[in-house]
């Protein structure tokens, strides 16, 4: 396709790369030192903090991080082993429950249903900051304070989620559910083996947001737990890396375990860009 | 939004009996499908949210139960000290109301204009290797804000990597997060302002006009440049998505017409985005009203303090849990405000 567009010197599209390799290094550049830092001794981590290149390789921060060494004190194992049941649990939780409120908000007519719809869409904006005293005080009446069950249920529904699973079922035809009903189904096996099955794309993107989200969490631990017990890779990053700044440095170590904390997102990212892509755009921001 | 009627309909039914059998069962399997999510948001979002306002009215030490009689009524008082008495509690939270309301008047043009210029750029059809371009500017989006401040935190130490670089060309670079001085003021001691003309020493709501004046701590700026670095890439994303909807005729019948690249994007291309532009925005400003994290990472500086971590601080550290949890209703009764006046105007927005 000739058009007039084409004419534009190659000079400006080459400036158009240098401006973007610019950006991309000042986006990916903090990843690079986060990496060179954790191979790095203490003292070079302090001294040479630009430096991409560790003198000398250190793998001591490691060896603390994975518990091969003397001196670990980073309990990594119980955090990665925490965030992995609370993620998973709350994961299977949003995912099924958002689905089922979704597909009742999209295609069953209850008396009620108005209202339901202008609950979920009220607490949508219930900033999250706000509700840290709240959920608190919840978790203290019915003794949730300190257990799994309290980082769990508080947080294993979502509006967003049952927004976006609503949008999915609104697009499949409802010819669809209606040859399942002359053929005597229920409506749970209607929702469950024919019509859950074509809303995978919408299954995958609540997954995905779910997990990111709840792996990611730390103002609801940090709220819902104070014992080192349910300490998750946030909030147990975050305590330890306050409390040992003032003993000195520690980056090599730091750094390493929040580097490893962001790998299992990192690899969902790569392969599901388009869900993370597609449920951030209409599933709203986040702070 | 609107509440969709499609349903079911029963078409094998044909007498009412069955019909209005069906229509029960309906109506039990929909209460059915939507109660465990409205129990669990009633019980975790809706009952907190009704007894931290009770515990706002209360003095309430967080060890008892709020019931138990030894949380003491108090009335409006919390909300008192807050906005009315002029003493410490006051003081403190105006200063938070100032450090958050710099953060926003930094932090939102900045990450809108960022995202569209690297929207526009990535938006060019002659240039190749796109996605990569993309998924860099978007990963530190997906990230967690625990690991990212902590990366920020090592970047900003006095010795660190910013001063590295700045010490290249010959700046001597502050010790940016234990650094609690004014921007403004800052740059009016350059000049010569080195304290408050006698006017500015007039006090409002606790604070002097000197202090409200002093523009964002050099340690907030730390956190200024971490939350646009994190979230530009979705913003990027937004004006993407609006970019790809519009036509290339309508660019390049411009083209044709003589017009400049920027012209060409000041008087064709920024029309067209302008949804997009206000959802950005006012996004924007509610997700910076709220920050939190990154306040409680880069450590108890009172020159970074936010009301969303003041409320938190004033309960769990200071044991002053209606203090905090009126400071909460305070925030809230702001993001809905801004909530509101959002929806109006995104709203307008999409109906032309």
């Amino acid at each position: 396709m000739a058009t007039s567009r084409s004419y534009s010197p190659p000079w400006r599209r080459g400036l158009g790369y240098v401006v973007l390799a610019a950006f991309a290094l000042l986006f990916l550049g903090p990843f690079l030192i986060q990496l060179a830092t954790s191979f790095k001794t203490d003292a070079d981590a302090a001294g040479n903090a630009l430096s991409l290149v560790p003198d000398p390789v250190s793998v001591r921060a490691w060896e603390r991080i994975f518990g091969f060494s003397a001196d670990s004190g980073v309990p990594f194992g119980r955090w990665l082993a925490n965030s992995t049941i609370v993620a998973t649990c709350i994961t299977l939780g949003r995912v099924f429950l958002d689905s089922l409120a979704g597909y009742a908000l999209a295609r069953l007519r209850f008396r009620g249903r108005k209202l339901v719809f202008w609950l979920i869409l009220g607490v949508l904006s219930v900033p999250n900051v706000v509700l840290l005293i709240p959920r608190f005080l919840v978790l203290k009446e019915l003794s949730l304070y300190n257990t799994y069950t309290g980082m769990i249920l508080p947080i294993m529904v979502d509006a967003a989620g049952i927004f976006i699973m609503r949008q999915f079922f609104l697009q499949v035809p409802v010819s669809v559910e209606e040859a399942a009903r002359i053929d005597g189904a229920g409506v749970f096996r209607t929702y469950w083996a024919i019509v859950l099955p074509m809303v995978r794309p919408g299954i995958l993107t609540v997954t995905i947001l779910a997990f990111q989200g709840s792996w990611n969490e730390f103002s609801f631990f940090l709220v819902a737990t104070s014992d080192p017990k349910y300490e998750t890779l946030t909030t147990g990053l975050a305590r330890f890396s306050s409390g040992s700044r003032g003993a000195g440095t520690q980056y090599p170590v730091t750094l390493g375990a929040a580097l490893l904390s962001t790998i299992p997102i990192a690899i969902l990212f790569f392969l599901f860009q388009r869900q993370f892509v597609g449920g951030r755009l209409s599933g709203g921001v986040k702070g | 939004m609107s509440v969709s009627a499609r349903s079911v309909v029963p078409v094998a039914a044909p007498r009412r009996g069955r019909r209005s059998l069906a229509r029960k069962r309906e109506n039990r399997a929909g209460w059915l499908f939507v109660s465990p999510a409205v129990v669990l948001l009633t019980l975790f979002l809706v009952v907190p949210i009704l007894l931290a306002f009770y515990v706002s009215l209360t003095k309430w030490d967080g060890l008892s139960s709020p019931f138990s009689g030894e949380a003491r009524f108090v009335g409006l008082d919390n909300y008192e000290n807050l906005l009315g008495v002029d003493a410490l509690n006051r003081l403190t939270f105006m200063r938070s109301v100032r450090n958050n309301f710099y953060f926003v008047l930094f932090v939102v043009p900045l990450q809108t204009a960022l995202a569209l210029f690297l929207a526009v750029l990535l938006n060019n059809r002659l240039l190749r290797g796109k996605g990569l371009f993309r998924t860099a500017f978007y990963f530190p989006s997906i990230t967690s804000s625990v690991a990212v401040s902590l990366v920020f935190i090592f970047l900003f130490q006095g010795f660190g990597s910013v001063n590295k670089v700045l010490s290249l060309v010959g700046i001597q670079g502050p010790n940016w997060l234990a650094d609690s001085r004014g921007v403004f003021h800052q740059v009016l001691a350059a000049i010569g302002v080195d304290a408050a003309p006698g006017w500015a020493q007039h006090k409002f709501l606790s604070l002097t006009w000197w202090d409200w004046l002093s523009g964002p701590s050099v340690a907030m700026c730390v956190i200024i440049a971490l939350v646009v670095w994190t979230t530009s890439g979705t913003f990027m994303l937004m004006f993407l998505a609006a970019l790809q909807g519009i036509s290339p005729e309508i660019e390049e019948a411009s083209d044709l017409d003589g017009a400049t690249a920027w012209q060409r994007f000041r008087l064709v291309t920024l029309p067209m985005l302008r949804p997009t532009l206000l959802l950005v925005l006012t996004l924007g400003v509610i997700s910076t009203w709220q920050v939190f994290d990154q306040i409680y990472l880069t450590g108890n500086n009172p020159a970074t303090n936010t009301p969303a971590y003041l409320s938190f601080s004033q309960g769990f550290d200071n044991q002053a849990f209606g203090l905090g949890a009126a400071i909460a209703f305070l925030i809230f009764a702001l993001i809905v405000a801004l909530t509101a006046i959002q929806r109006k105007v995104v709203g307008t927005g999409e109906d032309d």
